[in-house]
Protein backbone atom coordinates (compact mmCIF):
# COMPACT_ATOMS: atom_id res chain seq x y z
CA UNK A 1 0.00 0.00 0.00
CA UNK A 2 3.21 2.64 0.53
CA UNK A 3 3.91 2.41 -3.22
CA UNK A 4 -0.05 3.32 -4.36
CA UNK A 5 0.65 4.07 -8.27
CA UNK A 6 -0.45 7.90 -8.94
CA UNK A 7 -3.85 7.70 -10.15
CA UNK A 8 -5.14 8.52 -14.29
CA UNK A 9 -5.79 12.59 -13.89
CA UNK A 10 -9.12 12.21 -14.85
CA UNK A 11 -9.80 10.23 -11.92
CA UNK A 12 -8.14 12.67 -9.83
CA UNK A 13 -10.23 15.44 -11.26
CA UNK A 14 -13.72 13.51 -10.35
CA UNK A 15 -12.83 13.66 -6.80
CA UNK A 16 -11.55 16.90 -7.11
CA UNK A 17 -15.24 17.86 -8.45
CA UNK A 18 -17.06 16.21 -5.97
CA UNK A 19 -15.37 17.27 -3.38
CA UNK A 20 -15.25 21.28 -4.04
CA UNK A 21 -19.03 20.07 -4.88
CA UNK A 22 -19.93 19.86 -1.42
CA UNK A 23 -20.05 15.88 -1.80
CA UNK A 24 -20.67 14.20 2.01
CA UNK A 25 -21.74 10.39 1.39
CA UNK A 26 -20.23 8.44 -1.47
CA UNK A 27 -21.78 5.34 -1.35
CA UNK A 28 -20.68 2.72 -4.28
CA UNK A 29 -20.19 -0.96 -5.34
CA UNK A 30 -16.23 -1.05 -6.30
CA UNK A 31 -14.77 -0.68 -10.19
CA UNK A 32 -11.14 -0.54 -11.08
CA UNK A 33 -11.96 2.77 -12.99
CA UNK A 34 -13.42 4.20 -9.33
CA UNK A 35 -10.59 3.24 -7.44
CA UNK A 36 -8.95 6.90 -6.74
CA UNK A 37 -12.10 8.22 -5.46
CA UNK A 38 -13.27 5.09 -3.53
CA UNK A 39 -9.47 5.45 -1.84
CA UNK A 40 -10.03 9.24 -1.46
CA UNK A 41 -13.73 9.36 0.21
CA UNK A 42 -11.91 6.62 2.44
CA UNK A 43 -8.69 8.70 3.53
CA UNK A 44 -11.23 12.19 3.91
CA UNK A 45 -12.63 12.77 7.50
CA UNK A 46 -15.27 15.05 5.74
CA UNK A 47 -16.69 12.69 3.09
CA UNK A 48 -18.97 9.19 4.70
CA UNK A 49 -17.70 6.09 2.17
CA UNK A 50 -20.02 3.39 2.07
CA UNK A 51 -20.00 0.63 0.36
CA UNK A 52 -23.03 -1.50 -0.76
CA UNK A 53 -23.81 -5.08 -1.13
CA UNK A 54 -25.65 -4.22 -3.84
CA UNK A 55 -26.06 -0.62 -6.38
CA UNK A 56 -30.06 -0.05 -5.24
CA UNK A 57 -28.63 0.26 -1.86
CA UNK A 58 -26.94 3.51 -3.00
CA UNK A 59 -29.84 4.70 -4.68
CA UNK A 60 -31.33 5.21 -1.25
CA UNK A 61 -28.59 5.93 0.59
CA UNK A 62 -28.89 9.37 -1.38
CA UNK A 63 -32.01 9.68 -0.97
CA UNK A 64 -31.48 9.11 2.74
CA UNK A 65 -28.55 11.52 2.54
CA UNK A 66 -30.98 14.23 1.22
CA UNK A 67 -33.23 14.27 3.90
CA UNK A 68 -30.79 15.04 6.19
CA UNK A 69 -29.53 17.53 4.13
CA UNK A 70 -26.10 16.22 2.78
CA UNK A 71 -25.23 15.52 -0.77
CA UNK A 72 -24.39 11.97 -1.41
CA UNK A 73 -22.65 10.17 -5.34
CA UNK A 74 -22.91 6.87 -6.12
CA UNK A 75 -20.42 5.18 -7.87
CA UNK A 76 -21.25 1.58 -9.65
CA UNK A 77 -20.31 0.08 -13.12
CA UNK A 78 -22.68 -0.63 -15.82
CA UNK A 79 -23.86 -4.09 -14.86
CA UNK A 80 -25.27 -2.63 -11.47
CA UNK A 81 -27.69 -0.30 -13.20
CA UNK A 82 -29.50 -3.12 -13.89
CA UNK A 83 -29.65 -3.69 -10.33
CA UNK A 84 -30.98 -0.23 -9.11
CA UNK A 85 -34.11 -0.38 -11.83
CA UNK A 86 -37.22 -0.66 -9.58
CA UNK A 87 -34.96 1.79 -6.62
CA UNK A 88 -34.83 4.35 -9.29
CA UNK A 89 -38.62 4.90 -8.36
CA UNK A 90 -37.57 6.58 -5.64
CA UNK A 91 -36.64 9.45 -6.84
CA UNK A 92 -39.27 10.29 -9.41
CA UNK A 93 -42.00 9.16 -6.68
CA UNK A 94 -40.53 11.46 -4.27
CA UNK A 95 -38.23 14.18 -6.73
CA UNK A 96 -34.93 13.27 -5.20
CA UNK A 97 -31.73 14.66 -6.53
CA UNK A 98 -29.76 11.94 -7.65
CA UNK A 99 -25.82 11.68 -8.92
CA UNK A 100 -24.10 8.22 -9.99
CA UNK A 101 -20.68 8.15 -11.80
CA UNK A 102 -20.91 4.62 -14.01
CA UNK A 103 -17.78 2.84 -15.29
CA UNK A 104 -19.10 1.41 -18.49
CA UNK A 105 -18.48 -2.30 -19.66
CA UNK A 106 -19.14 -3.95 -22.67
CA UNK A 107 -18.57 -1.37 -25.20
CA UNK A 108 -15.32 -0.93 -26.37
CA UNK A 109 -12.24 -3.37 -26.34
CA UNK A 110 -14.52 -6.11 -23.85
CA UNK A 111 -13.15 -9.37 -23.13
CA UNK A 112 -16.19 -10.93 -21.09
CA UNK A 113 -19.30 -11.56 -22.80
CA UNK A 114 -21.13 -11.11 -19.61
CA UNK A 115 -20.46 -7.58 -19.62
CA UNK A 116 -22.49 -7.25 -22.87
CA UNK A 117 -25.94 -7.44 -22.56
CA UNK A 118 -26.13 -4.99 -19.18
CA UNK A 119 -23.51 -2.98 -20.80
CA UNK A 120 -25.15 -2.32 -24.48
CA UNK A 121 -28.94 -1.67 -21.91
CA UNK A 122 -27.46 0.55 -19.36
CA UNK A 123 -28.08 4.11 -21.30
CA UNK A 124 -31.06 3.39 -22.23
CA UNK A 125 -32.27 1.66 -19.03
CA UNK A 126 -31.35 4.97 -16.93
CA UNK A 127 -33.09 6.92 -19.35
CA UNK A 128 -36.34 4.17 -19.54
CA UNK A 129 -36.88 5.48 -15.52
CA UNK A 130 -36.23 8.88 -15.99
CA UNK A 131 -32.97 9.28 -15.58
CA UNK A 132 -30.63 12.24 -17.50
CA UNK A 133 -27.61 10.74 -19.04
CA UNK A 134 -24.40 12.64 -19.73
CA UNK A 135 -21.03 10.51 -20.98
CA UNK A 136 -17.33 11.26 -20.45
CA UNK A 137 -15.23 10.08 -23.75
CA UNK A 138 -12.20 11.98 -23.03
CA UNK A 139 -10.13 13.01 -20.13
CA UNK A 140 -9.95 16.14 -20.71
CA UNK A 141 -13.52 16.61 -20.64
CA UNK A 142 -14.01 14.52 -17.02
CA UNK A 143 -13.89 17.57 -14.69
CA UNK A 144 -16.32 19.95 -17.03
CA UNK A 145 -19.10 16.86 -16.85
CA UNK A 146 -18.63 15.80 -13.73
CA UNK A 147 -19.18 19.43 -12.74
CA UNK A 148 -22.22 19.97 -14.73
CA UNK A 149 -23.94 17.13 -13.42
CA UNK A 150 -23.38 17.60 -9.97
CA UNK A 151 -24.71 21.17 -10.70
CA UNK A 152 -27.79 19.88 -12.47
CA UNK A 153 -28.48 17.12 -9.55
CA UNK A 154 -28.13 19.86 -6.43
CA UNK A 155 -28.99 22.53 -8.19
CA UNK A 156 -31.85 22.07 -10.42
CA UNK A 157 -32.89 18.99 -8.61
CA UNK A 158 -32.41 16.58 -11.54
CA UNK A 159 -31.36 12.83 -11.49
CA UNK A 160 -27.98 12.53 -13.28
CA UNK A 161 -25.60 9.37 -14.59
CA UNK A 162 -22.43 10.13 -16.23
CA UNK A 163 -21.35 7.38 -17.75
CA UNK A 164 -17.06 7.48 -17.89
CA UNK A 165 -16.66 5.07 -21.11
CA UNK A 166 -14.83 1.88 -21.06
CA UNK A 167 -12.59 3.54 -23.45
CA UNK A 168 -11.70 6.33 -21.02
CA UNK A 169 -10.88 3.61 -18.69
CA UNK A 170 -8.74 1.41 -20.61
CA UNK A 171 -8.45 -1.94 -21.81
CA UNK A 172 -8.47 -4.37 -18.69
CA UNK A 173 -5.44 -6.45 -17.90
CA UNK A 174 -6.65 -10.01 -17.65
CA UNK A 175 -3.37 -11.79 -16.70
CA UNK A 176 -2.00 -11.17 -13.45
CA UNK A 177 1.50 -10.56 -12.33
CA UNK B 1 -49.62 -20.58 9.53
CA UNK B 2 -48.91 -23.96 10.97
CA UNK B 3 -45.13 -23.71 10.71
CA UNK B 4 -45.33 -20.81 13.15
CA UNK B 5 -44.25 -21.83 16.32
CA UNK B 6 -46.41 -21.12 19.66
CA UNK B 7 -45.31 -17.56 20.75
CA UNK B 8 -45.87 -14.28 22.64
CA UNK B 9 -46.58 -12.00 20.49
CA UNK B 10 -47.30 -7.89 20.32
CA UNK B 11 -49.82 -6.18 18.87
CA UNK B 12 -48.59 -4.40 16.29
CA UNK B 13 -50.12 -0.78 16.64
CA UNK B 14 -49.92 -0.77 20.28
CA UNK B 15 -46.11 -1.85 19.94
CA UNK B 16 -45.77 1.15 17.39
CA UNK B 17 -47.44 3.41 19.23
CA UNK B 18 -45.64 2.73 22.54
CA UNK B 19 -42.62 3.00 20.98
CA UNK B 20 -42.84 6.13 18.94
CA UNK B 21 -43.95 7.88 22.40
CA UNK B 22 -41.32 7.55 23.93
CA UNK B 23 -38.89 8.65 20.84
CA UNK B 24 -40.52 11.88 19.87
CA UNK B 25 -37.62 13.59 18.61
CA UNK B 26 -36.51 10.51 16.34
CA UNK B 27 -36.17 10.71 12.89
CA UNK B 28 -38.75 7.61 11.32
CA UNK B 29 -38.31 5.88 8.03
CA UNK B 30 -40.96 3.06 7.55
CA UNK B 31 -41.14 0.28 5.01
CA UNK B 32 -44.01 -0.07 2.91
CA UNK B 33 -47.27 -1.22 3.55
CA UNK B 34 -47.95 -2.68 6.95
CA UNK B 35 -45.16 -0.58 8.85
CA UNK B 36 -46.13 2.42 7.34
CA UNK B 37 -49.63 2.15 8.54
CA UNK B 38 -48.86 1.90 12.02
CA UNK B 39 -46.64 4.42 12.00
CA UNK B 40 -49.80 6.49 10.42
CA UNK B 41 -51.84 5.42 12.89
CA UNK B 42 -49.52 5.99 15.96
CA UNK B 43 -50.19 9.90 15.20
CA UNK B 44 -48.47 11.59 11.67
CA UNK B 45 -44.97 13.45 12.36
CA UNK B 46 -43.21 15.91 10.26
CA UNK B 47 -40.15 13.87 11.15
CA UNK B 48 -42.02 10.47 9.23
CA UNK B 49 -41.10 9.38 5.82
CA UNK B 50 -43.42 6.98 4.17
CA UNK B 51 -42.45 4.65 1.67
CA UNK B 52 -44.96 3.37 -0.40
CA UNK B 53 -42.53 1.93 -2.81
CA UNK B 54 -38.76 1.06 -3.17
CA UNK B 55 -39.34 -2.03 -1.47
CA UNK B 56 -36.11 -3.38 0.42
CA UNK B 57 -34.98 0.57 0.28
CA UNK B 58 -35.94 1.34 4.26
CA UNK B 59 -33.18 0.31 5.64
CA UNK B 60 -30.79 2.02 3.01
CA UNK B 61 -32.34 5.44 3.10
CA UNK B 62 -32.14 5.54 7.16
CA UNK B 63 -28.40 5.14 6.43
CA UNK B 64 -27.80 7.97 4.47
CA UNK B 65 -29.82 9.54 7.03
CA UNK B 66 -28.46 8.87 10.45
CA UNK B 67 -25.15 9.67 8.10
CA UNK B 68 -26.01 13.21 7.61
CA UNK B 69 -28.07 13.61 10.79
CA UNK B 70 -24.99 12.10 13.76
CA UNK B 71 -27.11 14.20 16.64
CA UNK B 72 -30.50 12.89 15.88
CA UNK B 73 -32.15 9.48 16.58
CA UNK B 74 -33.13 7.25 13.18
CA UNK B 75 -35.71 4.43 13.32
CA UNK B 76 -36.55 2.66 10.61
CA UNK B 77 -39.87 0.83 11.13
CA UNK B 78 -40.45 -1.85 8.56
CA UNK B 79 -41.52 -5.52 8.12
CA UNK B 80 -39.87 -9.03 7.65
CA UNK B 81 -40.72 -8.81 3.81
CA UNK B 82 -39.27 -5.47 3.52
CA UNK B 83 -36.11 -5.99 5.36
CA UNK B 84 -35.44 -9.50 3.44
CA UNK B 85 -35.53 -7.73 0.12
CA UNK B 86 -32.99 -5.29 1.30
CA UNK B 87 -31.36 -7.86 3.85
CA UNK B 88 -27.79 -6.97 2.67
CA UNK B 89 -27.79 -3.64 3.54
CA UNK B 90 -27.87 -4.91 7.19
CA UNK B 91 -24.04 -5.63 5.89
CA UNK B 92 -24.03 -1.95 4.59
CA UNK B 93 -25.19 -0.39 7.70
CA UNK B 94 -22.90 -2.70 9.96
CA UNK B 95 -19.73 -1.52 8.23
CA UNK B 96 -20.62 1.68 9.24
CA UNK B 97 -22.14 1.43 12.26
CA UNK B 98 -23.82 4.69 12.61
CA UNK B 99 -24.55 5.05 16.92
CA UNK B 100 -27.96 7.22 16.12
CA UNK B 101 -29.43 4.11 13.91
CA UNK B 102 -31.95 1.56 15.18
CA UNK B 103 -33.80 -0.72 12.85
CA UNK B 104 -37.04 -2.27 13.98
CA UNK B 105 -38.58 -5.18 11.82
CA UNK B 106 -42.19 -6.02 12.90
CA UNK B 107 -41.82 -9.94 12.26
CA UNK B 108 -45.20 -11.76 11.58
CA UNK B 109 -43.76 -14.09 9.44
CA UNK B 110 -45.86 -12.78 5.95
CA UNK B 111 -45.89 -10.89 3.86
CA UNK B 112 -49.17 -8.90 4.70
CA UNK B 113 -50.00 -6.64 1.65
CA UNK B 114 -50.36 -9.29 -1.12
CA UNK B 115 -52.61 -11.72 1.16
CA UNK B 116 -50.27 -13.43 3.71
CA UNK B 117 -48.50 -15.63 2.01
CA UNK B 118 -45.74 -16.85 4.34
CA UNK B 119 -41.92 -15.45 4.31
CA UNK B 120 -38.72 -16.55 5.22
CA UNK B 121 -38.52 -15.20 8.83
CA UNK B 122 -41.52 -18.25 9.53
CA UNK B 123 -39.85 -20.57 7.27
CA UNK B 124 -36.35 -21.00 8.44
CA UNK B 125 -34.53 -17.55 8.61
CA UNK B 126 -33.28 -16.10 11.96
CA UNK B 127 -33.43 -12.19 11.28
CA UNK B 128 -31.66 -11.59 14.62
CA UNK B 129 -28.95 -14.04 13.37
CA UNK B 130 -28.42 -12.55 10.47
CA UNK B 131 -27.93 -9.40 11.82
CA UNK B 132 -25.53 -10.55 14.11
CA UNK B 133 -23.65 -12.49 10.94
CA UNK B 134 -23.68 -8.95 9.20
CA UNK B 135 -22.04 -7.47 12.39
CA UNK B 136 -24.29 -6.04 13.96
CA UNK B 137 -23.72 -6.87 17.36
CA UNK B 138 -26.61 -5.36 19.53
CA UNK B 139 -29.42 -7.14 17.70
CA UNK B 140 -31.89 -9.01 19.63
CA UNK B 141 -35.85 -10.39 19.31
CA UNK B 142 -38.72 -9.27 21.76
CA UNK B 143 -42.35 -9.85 21.76
CA UNK B 144 -44.34 -7.64 24.27
CA UNK B 145 -45.13 -3.54 23.94
CA UNK B 146 -43.50 -3.10 27.44
CA UNK B 147 -40.10 -4.48 25.95
CA UNK B 148 -40.49 -1.12 23.98
CA UNK B 149 -39.25 0.90 26.37
CA UNK B 150 -35.93 -0.30 26.95
CA UNK B 151 -35.83 -0.02 23.01
CA UNK B 152 -36.80 3.78 23.08
CA UNK B 153 -34.52 4.14 25.74
CA UNK B 154 -32.14 3.09 23.15
CA UNK B 155 -32.97 4.91 20.37
CA UNK B 156 -32.87 7.77 22.51
CA UNK B 157 -29.55 7.22 23.72
CA UNK B 158 -27.65 6.63 20.17
CA UNK B 159 -24.69 4.48 21.83
CA UNK B 160 -24.78 2.28 19.00
CA UNK B 161 -25.95 0.17 15.83
CA UNK B 162 -29.71 -1.72 17.04
CA UNK B 163 -31.28 -4.06 15.58
CA UNK B 164 -35.23 -5.40 17.00
CA UNK B 165 -37.08 -7.74 15.49
CA UNK B 166 -40.14 -7.63 17.10
CA UNK B 167 -42.70 -10.72 16.74
CA UNK B 168 -46.47 -9.17 15.99
CA UNK B 169 -49.62 -11.41 15.06
CA UNK B 170 -50.26 -11.96 11.94
CA UNK B 171 -53.43 -10.07 11.85
CA UNK B 172 -54.00 -7.21 9.72
CA UNK B 173 -55.61 -4.03 11.90
CA UNK B 174 -57.91 -0.97 10.07
CA UNK B 175 -55.57 0.46 7.09
CA UNK B 176 -54.46 3.84 8.05
CA UNK B 177 -52.98 5.27 4.91
CA UNK B 178 -50.23 7.81 5.33
CA UNK B 179 -49.84 10.52 2.72
CA UNK B 180 -48.46 9.08 -1.07
CA UNK B 181 -47.40 12.46 -1.86
CA UNK B 182 -43.47 11.49 -1.80
CA UNK B 183 -42.38 15.37 -2.50
CA UNK B 184 -44.85 16.46 0.34
CA UNK B 185 -43.10 13.94 3.02
CA UNK B 186 -40.02 14.50 1.76
CA UNK B 187 -39.92 18.30 2.13
CA UNK B 188 -41.70 18.16 4.99
CA UNK B 189 -38.76 15.86 7.05
CA UNK B 190 -36.22 18.27 5.41
CA UNK B 191 -37.99 21.39 6.07
CA UNK B 192 -38.77 19.94 9.89
CA UNK B 193 -34.98 19.93 10.40
CA UNK B 194 -34.84 23.03 9.16
CA UNK B 195 -33.48 22.24 5.53
CA UNK B 196 -34.13 25.09 2.77
CA UNK B 197 -34.95 24.08 -0.35
CA UNK B 198 -32.55 24.45 -3.60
Amino acid sequence: MTATPTAPQWQQDVFRVLKEGGIRQIAYVPDAGHAHVIRSAIADPDIQDVVLTTEEEGVAVSCGAWLGGQRCAVLMQSSGVGNCVNMFSLLQAADFPFLTLVTMRGEYAEFNPWQGPMGKATQAALELMGIHVLRVTKPEETAEIVSAGLDAAFEAGEKVAILLSQSLIGRKKWERK
Amino acid sequence: MSHIPERQRADRRAFVANLLSQAPDALVVTGLGSAAYDVYAAGDRDLNYYLWGAMGGSTSIGLGLALAQPDKSVVVITGDGEMLMGIGSLGTIAAKQPKNLTIVVQDNGHFGETGMQQSHASLGTDLVAVAKGFGIANAQAIDSVEAGDGVAQSIRARQGTAFVQVFIEANEPPRALPPRDGPFIKNRVRSALGLKPF
